[in-house]
């Protein structure tokens, strides 16, 4: 019995122990923005927040996130108003194909929280454990700068 | 690529998982951050009629600073809980510079310290690490502890001294030498990758730029990481030269048996080993004038 | 250039951002394994592990016996029906006899090569029948290097008798005389390693057979919907409109998915079988060892030339490494090898001849710039080696040799099997390379060319091109439809892999019809309501398929002018349509809704001649290709004691004729350069002398991330349209990877100029860059 907590969203399910954690989520939970490009931990597209770490989904078995919170793609947009990282994802044309845009959109979710004002060459590296096979990566790159710019803008501007 | 089904267990209580790992022998695997681990299991090239989950241990994953002024490592502690540490910062500067070659931080997120040591790549950081930094090992099965040190725990590829129902627990590190110096290099196809090559090294540094007590522990290169004893040798009491560096690289490349697989070959190895071992001791060298002149 | 959301000055030309990516970055897509239908089973594939091998006996009982295991497939389970996988294109004499088998029967001839489908309630269960499926193998000796092959002492097929599946050749002008008059020639052996596309989602089907009204319905294809869907229907004797092949979103293809495979027959037959919907989806251990292979090609190549540098001949004797069966594509990878090898260059002169030979391998397929990768590489290559042995400007010798553009429309000859001539049709290529110059800094750089600088040797490579684009294959389609709720919908008779036709079919539209653009919805891949087509491949869409749009478009909207006018009682001459208003032109009436004229002919009967839908289908055919051209800039950096090269610097530039939307333009350049990038210096299919596939995962074939990559320049071109098409557009999407090879071996040759080292074989991987500078043989 796994008892999971997802996009604020609690779930109780029992489920078979070999199921993995990204098995679980798409088909137990019928959230299929997580994607499985590998299931061997090299391409990211199945990166999840877990308990607000950034892990490969597919690297896990769906027991091991009893009593967690997970975040998924699915969380980012509150209603249809998009996560500025889904904005400058579009706004940059960061996806041609999308299959790794939730993966990426997740690693830029959790690494900008550790590190809001990053320089380029820190964006090129942490993004560096995701595979595109489409934008070539420049485009992710800017959008994760936009998205890292318009959240320190309002930073800014909150009265302290 | 799905796992073949198997016995999951999932102790609260290291009594428990130690029992488990008495009964089952080597029927068991330890599933610690599973990044390893998951993959094969995943393509089918491990298929364990148990695994045993440790994660919902507690207290493993502790760092502490000892009173000697090393380091314990709970074997259960994240490796991104080893990079981020002020205290591994403060006081093994080489243990924290290895951390972020260690794959991608989705890997260290959940990859421990203890898996990366038992798992035992030849080609990973943290074994050749612990090796130079004279670490030692606690094992812990139902009946007895023990403690091995890093120069018997490695001992051939992806196979150490932990014996089917022992559990790594706790890594210790004695107190890095002030005034040493270090260096850790690799040649790795992409950053993250397992090196093909790569060379920890410290060294002691007197006021003529002569090197005492050098320890050259090289990964990639075989089996195990291995110690380059010749190497050292020949730079003991020695002043640094041109010269002495093309020698030791030389002896380096001699001295290396490495395997060929489809990332690089042996002779790949072999010379770029040497001229690897020549840069980290260039690096160690300038990093150590800069801090006298500080 | 500044990705805007909506323009009013005309749509066609504008960045506009995509419309479709909502559903992508919300992780609201449809891809094939998020289809989940009641009821549904899984498939999954048991692969030969063996290269070479005679099956002796298949026991499938124990795997039938597994809880959960519904249903195991062999050979003989579909021996009636059985057709070989076809060849759809390049059909040269002789290949037939290599056809893939949809399930392995007496012989398994390469690692990966299906035995068996096993079905279970979960693809966990489904798995675990494969590993009790006990396959009894007598193994042969196996052959994977093409020169081996030819000894024809280990055949792949002994039916055929020979591992030399067929030869093509042609001739242009007088080569041999060329060379005996020549005063300069050369030959060099080069070599292109193995590797493909990976797309990151792997391929897969779901397929749903309705036992009462005796339909199939197939999810996951793409690519060329109708073309497959018309060949399983018939391999299953289904009146093809009672099979619908429905695309979903797709996790791009890059030439490899959307061609027939055998589980694209198998898994269609399995449903129908069982009755039950049925899912299968590759996994990437699969998918390396099953999808198609591209590029392994060798080439002899000879240049004769005058000692200014103005070649007068080639002469290319290329290998093709087709695998052990000869798939959809029949000769194309090898032939296209030689088909553009001459490039934008004038080579009055020109004989090839290709051989396509089995091994014991996966089978080869289309792969982005298929032969054109390749052929660039070869002969950018050469270029640099003659430019060195008759102490020339590598640049000085590309203008020197570069069609001039008044002799374009160019004939290059016949250099395609039973294909009408080579023409390119339009371009200015020295143009394109002095803006390369100019952009990429080259003059600048050139103190820098083979010096050692902080350690690290630096190079500059350059590689001109020109890429076949749009234009093949006889046609393509678009129907629009106008409703009177200000919405117009447009049907492609293409599909859409993630290129963004959603966005740049609705600008041309909208540009054509002349309503605004976000009126317009576009369907595409769907056998039941796109207009039939040949697919999307080569970069032809936005050629055809555009051009398509954009006539029908236009012809709509001169219906809606014409009822427009019968409705208002004027002439329609003196009427305008545009953003979705009717106009008196030189008046200062306000405009008429345009819905309102529709609503009108919809609720007559008798407006518009009795046609109460107002919708246009056209139809654009072409039979010639267009050509998009440009020029590759690298400049490397190399460490010489390691053999690790880095890209300090990449610039394409590429004159695509018109962009539709140059942020679509930009990137598939800047993805396609990265792709080609990591395909020269990380990935490659790497085989062991047994046939053994040793880069089985993605631990071991390295595709590029974002730090193996510096950022991409690009920079697009609309000097030379197409007079080929009403829109003068060229297609992009492959122009941006075809001189990566070349650029890159280009460079690193510069940079160790003073090694003597002169690349002619990929990959440029450390440790061949390292045992090249060793002087080991590599």
């Amino acid at each position: 019995m796994v008892k999971v907590t997802v996009n604020g969203r609690t779930y109780e399910r029992l489920v078979e122990v070999r199921m993995t954690l990204a098995d679980f989520i798409r088909q137990e939970l019928d959230l299929t923005g997580t994607h499985l490009g590998c299931e061997h931990g090299v391409c990211g597209a199945c990166t999840i927040l877990l308990n607000g770490e950034a892990v490969r989904s597919c690297l896990m078995l769906a027991v091991q996130a009893d009593g967690a919170e997970l975040l998924t793609v699915e969380s980012l947009a509150e209603g249809d108003e998009l996560h500025p990282l889904q904005r400058a994802f579009h706004d940059q044309h960061a996806l041609q194909c999308g299959f790794c845009t939730p993966g990426f959109l997740m690693t830029a979710l959790a690494f900008l929280k550790d590190n809001p004002a990053p320089t380029r060459a820190e964006v090129r590296e942490a993004i560096s454990g995701n595979i595109c096979r489409c934008t070539g990566y420049q485009p992710i790159v800017n959008a994760i700068l936009q998205a890292s710019s318009e959240s320190s803008r309002k930073t800014k501007g909150r009265p302290t | 690529m799905k796992p073949a089904a198997f016995e999951y267990f999932a102790p609260v209580e290291l009594q428990e998982a130690l029992d488990l790992l008495e009964r089952y022998g080597d029927e068991a695997k330890i599933l610690a951050g599973g990044q390893s681990l998951m993959p094969l299991m995943n393509l089918r090239l491990a298929r364990p009629k148990v695994i045993i989950d440790i994660n919902r241990l507690s207290n493993l994953d502790i760092i502490t600073a000892t009173p000697e002024g090393g380091l314990t490592i709970g074997a259960l502690t994240r490796q991104r809980a080893l990079e981020r540490s002020r205290i591994v910062r403060e006081r093994n500067p080489i243990l924290a510079a290895a951390m972020p070659l260690i794959g991608h931080f989705q890997i260290r997120n959940r990859g421990t310290t203890g898996g990366s040591l038992v798992h035992a790549d030849p080609a990973a950081e943290l074994p050749a690490v612990s090796l130079i930094l004279g670490g030692e090992f606690l094992l812990r099965s139902k009946s007895a502890v023990r403690v091995v040190p890093a120069e018997e725990f490695f001992l051939g590829y992806l196979a150490t001294a932990c014996e089917p129902g022992e559990l790594l627990t706790e890594i210790r590190f004695p107190k890095w030498r002030p005034g040493e110096t270090w260096a850790i290099q690799e040649i790795a196809r992409r950053k993250g990758d397992f090196a093909l090559v790569g060379v920890a090294l410290r060294a002691e540094v007197d006021a003529e730029a002569t090197l005492q007590n050098t320890t050259i522990v090289m990964f990639g290169v075989g089996s195990k990481p291995q110690r380059m004893e010749r190497g050292e040798a020949i730079l003991k009491g020695r002043r640094i030269s041109q010269a002495l560096l093309r020698e030791l690289s030389g002896v380096i490349a001699e001295d290396l048996e490495p395997d060929s697989d489809v990332h690089a070959s042996a002779a790949y190895r072999k010379e770029v080993g040497g001229v690897l071992v020549r840069r980290a001791l260039e690096s160690a060298l300038a990093q150590a004038k800069e801090t006298v002149s500080h | 250039m500044e990705p805007i959301n909506k323009t009013t000055q005309g749509y066609v030309g504008m960045p506009i951002k995509r419309r479709e990516d909502f559903r992508f970055i919300t992780g609201r897509a449809t891809y094939v394994d998020d289809i989940k239908l009641a009821g549904m089973f899984h498939a999954a594939i048991l692969r030969s592990p063996r290269a070479h091998a005679r099956i002796r006996s298949i026991d499938t009982s124990k795997a039938l016996a597994l809880p959960g295991v519904t249903k195991i497939i062999t050979y003989k389970d579909l021996e009636d029906l059985a057709v070989p996988v076809p060849i759809r294109m390049y059909q040269l004499p002789g290949l037939e006899r290599y056809l893939q088998p949809l399930l392995a029967h007496g012989k398994v001839r390469y690692v990966g090569e299906p035995v068996a489908l096993a079905i279970a309630e979960s693809r966990y269960l489904a798995e675990d029948a494969l590993d009790a499926i006990e396959v009894e193998y007598e193994d042969l000796p196996a052959v994977v290097d093409v020169y081996d092959a030819l000894k024809n002492e280990v055949l792949v097929n002994e039916e055929a008798g020979t591992n030399l599946a067929a030869v093509h050749e042609f001739s242009i002008g007088d080569v041999d005389r060329a060379f005996t008059e020549a005063e300069y020639t050369r030959g060099e052996e080069f070599r292109v390693h193995r590797f493909t596309g990976n797309p990151l989602e792997t391929r897969g089907f779901v397929a749903c057979f309705d036992r009462g009204k005796e339909e199939l319905t197939v999810w996951g294809v793409t690519k060329l919907p109708h073309l497959n869907r018309q060949i399983i229907a018939a391999f299953l004797k289904l009146p093809e409109r009672k099979v619908h092949f429905i695309e979903n979103d797709v996790g791009v293809g890059f030439g490899i998915r959307g061609e027939l495979y055998p589980e694209d027959f198998l898994i269609p037959f399995a449903a129908v079988q069982l009755g039950q919907p049925i899912k299968w989806i590759e996994d990437r251990r699969e998918h390396l060892m099953a999808a198609n292979h591209s590029r392994e090609n060798r080439c002899a190549l000879e240049v004769a030339a005058r000692k200014d540098g103005t070649i007068l001949a080639f002469r290319a004797t290329v290998y093709g490494d087709m695998g052990a069966y000869v798939r959809t594509h029949g000769g194309l990878v090898p032939c296209s090898t030689a088909a553009l090898l001459t490039g934008p260059y004038r080579v009055p002169n020109y004989q090839a001849k290709i051989h396509l030979v089995v091994t014991n391998k996966t089978g080869l397929g289309t792969f982005r710039a298929p032969g054109r990768y390749e052929s660039c590489f070869y002969r950018e290559r050469m270029l640099d080696l003659m430019a060195k042995d008759l102490g020339m400007d590598p640049v000085e010798l590309r203008f020197k040799n570069l069609i001039q553009p008044q002799e374009i429309p160019y004939e290059v000859g016949v250099t395609r099997p039973g294909s009408s001539p080579t023409v390119l049709d339009s371009g200015d290529y020295p143009s394109a390379l002095r803006r390369g110059l100019a952009e990429f800094g080259y003059e600048k750089l050139q103190p820098l060319q083979g010096c050692l600088e902080n350690g690290r040797y630096h190079g500059i490579g350059i590689a001109c091109f020109v890429k076949n684009t749009g234009g093949l294959e006889p046609y393509e389609g678009a129907r629009i439809v106008i409703g009177d709720r200000n919405d117009v919908t447009v049907y492609l008779s293409i599909s859409m892999l993630g290129q963004g036709h959603e966005t740049a079919m609705a600008q041309i539209c909208a540009d054509a019809l002349g309503v605004p653009m976000d009126w317009i919805t576009v369907f595409h891949g769907n056998t039941d309501v796109t207009p039939f087509g040949w697919g999307t491949f080569a970069s032809r869409g936005t050629v055809m398929c555009g051009s398509a749009v954009h006539l029908a478009g236009q012809k709509l909207k001169h219906r809606l002018l014409n009822a427009a006018a019968e409705q208002l009682g004027v002439d329609a001459a003196t009427l305008e349509l545009r953003e979705g208003k009717i106009y008196r032109i030189n008046t200062e009436a306000p405009p008429v809704e345009l819905n309102e004229i529709v609503s009108k002919v919809r609720h007559s009967g008798t407006l518009n001649q009795g046609l109460p839908e107002l919708e246009e289908t056209a139809y654009f055919h072409s039979s010639q290709m267009t050509y998009s051209y440009g020029v590759h800039l690298a400049h490397v950096a190399v460490d010489a004691e390691t053999g690790v090269m880095e890209v300090l610097k990449y610039l394409v530039v590429e004159d695509i004729g018109r962009a539709i939307n140059p942020l679509l333009v930009h990137g598939q350049t800047v993805g396609s350069a990265v792709q080609g990038i990591g395909g020269t210096m990380l990935e490659e299919l790497i085989y062991d002398e047994n046939g053994q596939l040793l880069t089985g995962s993605l631990m071991d074939y390295l595709l590029p991330t974002s730090t193996d990559v510096p950022d991409i320049g690009s920079v697009i071109l609309e000097e030379a349209p197409s007079p080929l098409n009403p829109l003068g557009v060229k297609g992009a999407g492959e122009g941006g990877i075809v001189g990566t090879g070349a650029a890159l071996a280009n460079a690193l040759s510069h940079a160790l100029a003073d090694f003597g080292i002169q690349v002619k074989s990929l990959p440029l991987t450390p440790d061949r860059i390292r045992a090249w500078i060793a002087g080991r043989a590599r």
